[in-house]
């Protein structure tokens, strides 16, 4: 297994209602120099959470510590710009398990399915709908629910199916990555080089 | 496969799926693989952790380029976690037999200046590289794009990714450019339009006359900033100027091998008729000299307009104020005058030799001015050799510029070339994200053109004024 298995999450969730969040924001460039995937969960979102002198800043959701739990909801766009996949972990690491919002850059999307993160798309409304919840009260429950692809508010029962391709969402609840699938055809790719032009 | 026209993508796309999978995304093979410095350190500790080998070395491309100083390259490297970086890369690249093209060999550069000008970059392969401004080599009718870390590991053990296709989205301008107005303009203004989103799930193909008219390393300023509109990658035709462009250097096909390539090339166009699931048309005529006035690529604007109301944006009020909050400006701000404490001229947008033709045909005769730190780094050491059989380097000297020596630099800011907090900078680089060039940095993304005029007037110019 190259990740733990993802089938039913049920968590409260952090709020971050700033649309276009993207991943120079997520992880900052000076943490690209790393040769193992190591500490990435201390620098999330490091330049927004703390002070040059590393002291903590007091407005910042994450270091608010009446929200906490596996779930992060963002604005739309969340996750544009760079490929560095190091954003990815940088979430998982700190121990996000899952991504909510009403937009994702494609890059990042796809980054986060490699490595076990389930981005999940709502609508706007919906999107809405989870950041009122939790603002009327923190501890608000999310159920995240892969086989049956939906998402719902727990205190209220309110839900909205989102969308997942097959493969990855097979790939998710059994913990697979892509590197199994591909060694698994080996003979076939060597072949198929054979007929390039170049 | 049914017999409907097709587009450059599809021919592209189709030629190289090697299985579909069912309700999945295609696995693609990949002709060339371009590694860097910072995103396959991982990715060879993932291989050696599954105990696999790259399965085609000879595919598989290394330069040092992200975390690079750009003066004293002879010297070893300050920081320390750049330094293991960078020996991560030699040593990696000689474990499994690679072509490395170091700090200090004379083929070293950006890792998208120094595909095309190697003839590695070749009409109708897929390309990719752990960095997002791979879409840069569709300039050549190549489909490029950026991967994560993760999928690096992947192209070292299978030299296949696994991808869903995208949609299709064609990208017209007609006309003619005016004088002053150059590639970088042309892409800046589309994103102003379709937004840093508007292109998102959709792989772009840019066509019209402007395209057609336009240089091998204009059309490479546009494909490299596909992505900043949100796209997958962005491709444009290979024609004659393609191939004239291609023709005779190092790594590019000769003789026979010529000859059948060419064939296959003259076939990469998309067929009359053919479906884009998206399509914008745009005029020459309405665009001029463009610069950004906040922190994502798509707030861009002509450099003689004012900087529009938060309404006039369609986008949320708060995060319009944060954006203009950060860079110190204000609704209906002209951005002509304001002050300039740096210029940045280089990348893999702008840091070809045609884009120090236009810095230097600016600055020719004047002077830089006082107020203002430039920093002139070339793409490669062969575009830094250009720079100086071309004279180009006695121009700049006179003027009282300083070459640097080639790497990413003040684009990401990985090394010293940070931008010191709360300062403005001029920049032809593709990203002018809060914090992109140094924590607090203030970037105001531009053509080589106005970062020259800037640099010599030391706020914000109209570049047509000293033509």
């Amino acid at each position: 297994m190259a990740y733990d298995k993802f089938t039913v999450l049920k968590s409260s969730a952090v709020p971050m209602p700033i649309e276009n969040v993207d991943t120079d924001q997520i992880i900052p460039a000076r943490f690209l120099k790393a040769t193992k995937r190591e500490g990435f969960g201390d620098n999330l979102f490091r330049d927004w959470r703390y002070n040059a002198d590393d002291t903590p800043k007091a407005d910042f959701i994450l270091n608010n510590p009446i929200y906490s739990g596996k779930i992060l909801v963002g604005g739309k766009n969340f996750g544009s710009g760079s490929s560095r996949e190091h954003a990815a972990w940088a979430i998982y690491d700190y121990g996000f398990r899952c991504v909510v919002s009403s937009f994702f850059a494609d890059i990042f999307k796809n980054n986060s399915l490699n490595i076990g993160i389930l981005p999940v798309t709502v609508s706007a409304g919906f999107l809405d709908k989870i950041f009122s919840a939790i603002e009327a009260d923190p501890n608000t429950e999310l159920e995240v629910n892969l086989p049956e692809q939906t998402i719902t508010i727990l205190a209220t029962g309110e839900q909205e199916s989102f969308e997942i391709n097959s493969y990855k969402k097979h790939n998710l609840m059994n913990g697979y990555d892509d590197i199994d699938y591909l060694q698994a055809m080996k003979e076939d790719i060597k072949g198929f080089a054979e007929e390039r032009i170049y | 496969m049914s017999n409907l026209p097709k587009t450059l993508f599809d021919k592209v796309w189709d030629a190289h799926v090697v299985r579909k999978i069912q309700d999945g995304p295609d696995v693609l093979f990949i002709d060339r693989h371009f590694i860097h410095e910072v995103t396959s350190p991982v990715a060879f500790l993932g291989l050696e952790n599954r105990g696999l080998k790259v399965m085609f070395p000879e595919k598989t491309f290394a330069t040092a380029d992200h975390n690079t100083p750009t003066i004293n390259q002879h010297l070893p490297v300050q920081d320390p976690l750049s330094a293991n970086q960078l020996k991560a890369l030699e040593v990696n690249s000689a474990k499994y037999g690679i072509s490395h093209w170091g700090l200090g060999n004379p083929k070293n550069g950006i890792v998208h200046v120094v595909g095309p000008e190697n003839g590695i970059t070749l009409p109708g392969m897929t390309i990719v590289c752990g960095d997002s401004h791979t879409s840069t080599h569709g300039a050549f009718g190549a489909i490029a794009f950026g991967i994560g870390t993760s999928e690096v590991e992947m192209v070292l053990s299978s030299q296949c990714i696994m991808q869903p296709k995208p949609k299709k989205m064609r990208l017209v301008v007609n006309g003619k450019l005016g004088k002053g107005i150059t590639p970088k303009d042309v892409v800046l203004y589309i994103i102003s339009k379709l937004t840093a989103a508007g292109a998102t799930g959709y792989f772009v193909e840019f066509a019209g006359e402007v395209f057609e008219n336009m240089s091998m390393e204009g059309r490479m300023t546009v494909c490299n900033m596909s992505i900043e509109m949100g796209a997958r990658g962005g491709m444009i035709a290979p024609d004659e100027t393609t191939f004239n462009y291609i023709n005779g250097r190092e790594k590019a096909p000769k003789g026979e091998a010529w000859d059948k390539a060419l064939a296959y090339w003259k076939t990469l166009k998309t067929e009359e008729g053919a479906r884009f699931d998206a399509e914008h048309i745009y005029d020459a005529a309405d665009i001029e000299p463009m610069i950004t006035y906040g922190t994502n690529p798509g707030m861009g604007m002509g450099i003689s307009q004012h900087i529009p109301l938060a309404e006039q944006t369609g986008g949320s009020k708060a995060s319009y104020e944060k954006s203009l909050n950060y860079m110190g400006f204000h609704e209906d701000d002209a951005m002509l005058g304001k002050k300039v404490d740096y210029v940045f001229i280089g990348s893999c947008t702008n840091g070809r030799i045609e884009d120090f033709r236009a810095f230097a045909s600016i600055v020719k005769g004047r002077k830089k001015a006082d107020n203002v730190t430039a920093w002139i780094v070339p793409g490669s050491h062969i575009v830094e050799q250009q720079i100086k059989d071309e004279g180009i380097l006695d121009i700049l000297t006179e003027a009282g510029f300083q070459l640097r020596q080639p790497g990413c630099s003040a684009c990401l800011a990985m090394n010293d070339d940070k931008i010191p907090a709360g300062k403005y900078a001029v920049s032809t680089s593709n990203r002018n994200f809060e914090g992109r060039q140094g924590p607090g940095a203030r970037t105001m993304l531009a053509s080589p053109l106005v970062a020259a005029a800037a640099a010599v007037t030391g706020v914000v110019t109209d570049p047509r004024e000293l033509l």
